[in-house]
């Protein structure tokens, strides 16, 4: 199992994201593909607002073979909330992976989010992930985090 | 597109129409099988009756990277409830890449008796036909199959050495084919050190194949433009096709014997995940 990283020092991953992929752990290989398959059926679209087709290139994650993308927006209070777009009809993966980090990712700090590792895309599918779907899902995480990450570099050089 | 039975295929049965699958879901002798990228799709919803084969879980070996063998094949078609005359339809996502990939490996143990829904799930979907998420259970069968068959339209790298010179379908992207990209674009890199493809081969992306407006394969007067006067081709040549890990070339593989009539046509599962790791072997760009 992936342990998410806590040092002293370190924000460690956001509380919801931890409890839900504790949940997940609890799980078996049905159960937990049933619980993501009802977690990608409450993905919500980006909203017109943010962004309309067709999308921007520097929006897209790359590896991702769904067409996903990501627009990080930052609130009043300097946390972030996070929408997506995925292109293709049957990325249920992709779905789930976006919904997950929109309902525990959106309202944390750019600290906390610019930690989350990558890899907690396969202990959130389990370590029956083929090689190439597990890359798209970590690109998909690591997007989020990126995006956390250029917003700490911007705060920085401002 | 027009009927199947209108495109001038050589074998006009190894397809089938998604109205014909709809018409025989009650059919004993027929068993629906689903086949996806994601493995997350069959349980979100699947044609009623339909079994879920899973490229990696189910027709791959765990360990060594090598396809089931005869008992773990056997095991499979029974617990899938199929039998040695069953009738296996397969469809599935990315415009059948893992369909035609599994219909494949069940060629390698002498399951031929086995169809493709033309235009995959996205077809299916697209014409609003329903699905439902009730997991089938059928009763198991006494499945027999022979040793599997890595000899005719399988290919190795040695056999690919052997091949040089010889006729080679590269279904990639233009940019992997090049050199330029190591995996097809926004796709993840499946790990190739380096780029470019096999001395010789024709570039011939899988998707040539069909129409992209509904994921049908095109007619064999369209196939034979691009793979006989675009690539050279011709039915009584031996042929091997690659891609990245040999599902894409399946499809083309599929194409090639099957709508086409090719005698001849081995899929390199191995492909370019294997050849441009390997030590010493020729590589063009």
């Amino acid at each position: 199992m992936i342990t998410s990283p806590r040092t002293p020092d370190g924000p460690g991953v956001p509380e919801a994201l931890e409890k839900l992929m504790t949940e997940l752990d609890s799980l078996d290989r049905t159960e937990r593909g049933q619980m993501l398959i009802e977690l990608s059926r409450e993905f919500e679209e980006v909203s017109p607002e943010v962004a309309a087709r067709p999308f921007p290139e520097d929006h897209r994650v790359l590896r991702c073979e769904s067409e996903a993308y990501v627009w990080a927006l930052e609130r009043e209070d300097g946390t972030l909330e996070y929408q997506f777009a995925v292109e293709n009809p049957q990325g249920v993966s992709a779905r789930a992976m976006a919904a997950i980090l929109q309902q525990t990712v959106s309202g944390e700090t750019p600290e906390k989010i610019a930690a989350i590792p990558s890899d907690i895309a396969i202990r959130i599918f389990g370590g029956s992930l083929t090689m190439g779907k597990g890359e798209g899902l970590m690109g998909i995480v690591a997007a989020v985090s990126r995006a956390a990450k250029n917003r700490l570099e911007r705060t920085d050089a401002g | 597109m027009s009927e199947i039975s209108e495109r001038g295929y050589s074998n006009p049965g190894a397809l089938v129409s998604t109205q014909w699958v709809a018409d025989h879901l009650s059919d004993a002798g027929i068993r629906i099988v689903e086949s996806n990228e994601d493995p997350l799709v069959y349980p979100s919803g699947h044609i009623t009756g339909a079994v879920d084969i899973d490229w990696a879980a189910d027709l791959n070996d765990p360990l060594r990277r090598d396809y089931l063998d005869r008992s773990g094949f056997e095991a499979l078609m029974s617990r899938s409830g199929i039998a040695n005359d069953t009738t296996v339809v397969l469809y599935g996502d990315r415009n059948n890449w893992w369909a035609t990939y599994a219909l494949w490996v069940f060629g390698l143990f002498g399951h031929t008796n086995a169809k493709i829904m033309d235009g995959g799930r996205i077809k299916w979907d697209a014409e609003g036909r329903p699905t439902t998420t009730d997991v089938p259970s059928y009763a198991a069968t006494n499945y027999s199959a022979g040793e599997r068959d890595d000899a005719t339209t399988r290919a190795f790298r040695d056999d690919v050495m052997k091949h040089l010179g010889g006729k080679l379908i590269d279904v990639r992207s233009p940019a992997e084919y090049s050199g330029e990209r190591l995996h097809m674009e926004n796709f993840p890199n499946e790990g190739a050190l380096r780029g470019g493809h096999i001395p010789g081969a024709a570039n011939v992306p899988w998707a040539s194949a069909v129409d992209p407006s509904d994921g049908t394969f095109k007619s064999a007067v369209e196939l034979r433009e691009i793979y006989e006067t675009g690539a050279g081709l011709s039915p009584n040549n031996d042929v091997i096709t690659y891609c990245r890990i040999g599902e894409r070339s399946s499809h083309t593989w599929f194409a090639l014997t099957n709508l086409l009539g090719y005698g001849k046509v081995r899929n390199y599962d191995g492909s370019w995940t294997e050849w441009g790791n390997s030590v010493g072997v020729p590589i063009e760009r």
